[in-house]
């Protein structure tokens, strides 16, 4: 199938989450609709990638993976760069995230940068919870289309 | 970056696709309780979809005006192979020759799905038939789209059909030849 067409779904799918929120409460959207979609997804599509795969070596080694062989398949380039502190924090920073690829680059639609990268804070996480990483995931967009992702591993 | 990812990329763009539309109408399915709002909902972000894929489609094909309904039934049948890489017959034209179908074996949105007891009635792939309605009223194409069979029901294939409705003039604005 075409790239195009995950692009064009991927706003409806913004679209759908939008118009069924809270319209009075604009200042903060409520994009956990759109986040939840990118979790489902994210869960279902990386235990069909991981399959004939061995067992990842520990935490940095599945982030690796993510940042590599995942991101390339889902978003066409890999990730720019990954940071970790070592304690569970890791930062992903995508240089020209595909999602933002198509705004223009600019202050004006910075606004509505999180509403397009909340779907893959979703599958970030979904691909985590089923490796059995449990994490938090937000993203961070200074300028356009880089986008920063934080994930924050959940110790039990 | 001009590693080459180890996942075939083509089968997995594809299950992307299935599986992210997937989760979108199991959420639908959840917020509308009621599978025909789901339908139609479906529709509609197929034609939302459509009113901007038409630009995508000719300017990767370069295709010019067609000449018949015959001829956009035939380039339909290329944007199927383009944007879901399968290849659908085109049947059971009406003696007018104003109305089609498509028929295809194989659906790689309903790949990985299966519908409970409970949804029979929901449309599943209405989102094609919506995609098909927005591209062609893109082109001044006014056309009505459903789904007549459904692999997912039990369906031998999933046969979609298009009804010519009329031709849309160019509504030109005020002062404008």
């Amino acid at each position: 199938m075409e790239d195009t067409l995950l692009d064009l779904l991927h706003s409806e799918i913004i679209n759908y989450t939008l118009q069924n929120g809270d319209e009075k409460d604009k200042k903060e959207e409520d994009l956990s609709g759109l986040e939840y979609i990118g979790f489902s997804t994210g869960y279902r599509i990386i235990e069909r990638l991981t399959k004939e795969m061995p067992r990842f070596k520990d935490e940095l080694d599945t982030m690796k993976f993510i940042c590599t062989d995942f991101w390339l398949a889902v978003y066409k380039k890999q990730i720019d760069n990954l940071r970790t502190n070592h304690q569970g924090v890791y930062v992903l920073q995508d240089n020209a995230f595909r999602f933002l690829s198509r705004l223009s680059s600019g202050k004006q639609y910075l606004e509505a940068a999180p509403r397009y990268v909340a779907f893959t804070c979703g599958v970030i996480r979904g691909s985590l919870a089923n490796l059995s990483i449990q994490c938090l995931v937000t993203a961070e967009v200074q300028s356009l289309p880089s986008c920063k992702f934080h994930i924050q591993v959940q110790r039990m | 970056m001009s590693r080459s990812t180890r996942f075939d990329t083509k089968k997995v763009n594809s299950e992307l696709v299935t599986l992210t539309y997937g989760t979108l109408v199991a959420q639908m399915v959840k917020d509308l309780e009621n599978p025909d709002d789901v339908s139609k909902q479906l529709d509609r972000i197929g034609y939302n979809m459509g009113i901007r894929l038409i630009e995508d489609y000719l300017s990767k094909t370069g295709s010019g005006r067609c000449l018949d309904l015959k001829d956009t039934a035939d380039k339909i049948q290329t944007a199927f192979r383009m944007y879901l890489g399968v290849q659908p017959n085109v049947v059971n034209w009406s003696p007018a020759g104003d109305e089609f179908s498509f028929s295809l074996d194989s659906n790689p949105l309903t790949e990985l799905v299966e519908l409970p007891d409970d949804l029979k009635q929901l449309k599943y792939c209405n989102i094609i038939c919506g995609a098909i309605r927005g591209a062609l009223e893109m082109v001044q194409l006014d056309v009505q789209s459903w789904v007549v069979q459904d692999q997912l029901k039990g369906d031998p294939n999933t046969e979609i059909r298009v009804k010519f409705i009329r031709r849309l003039e160019d509504a030109m604005p005020a002062g404008e030849d």
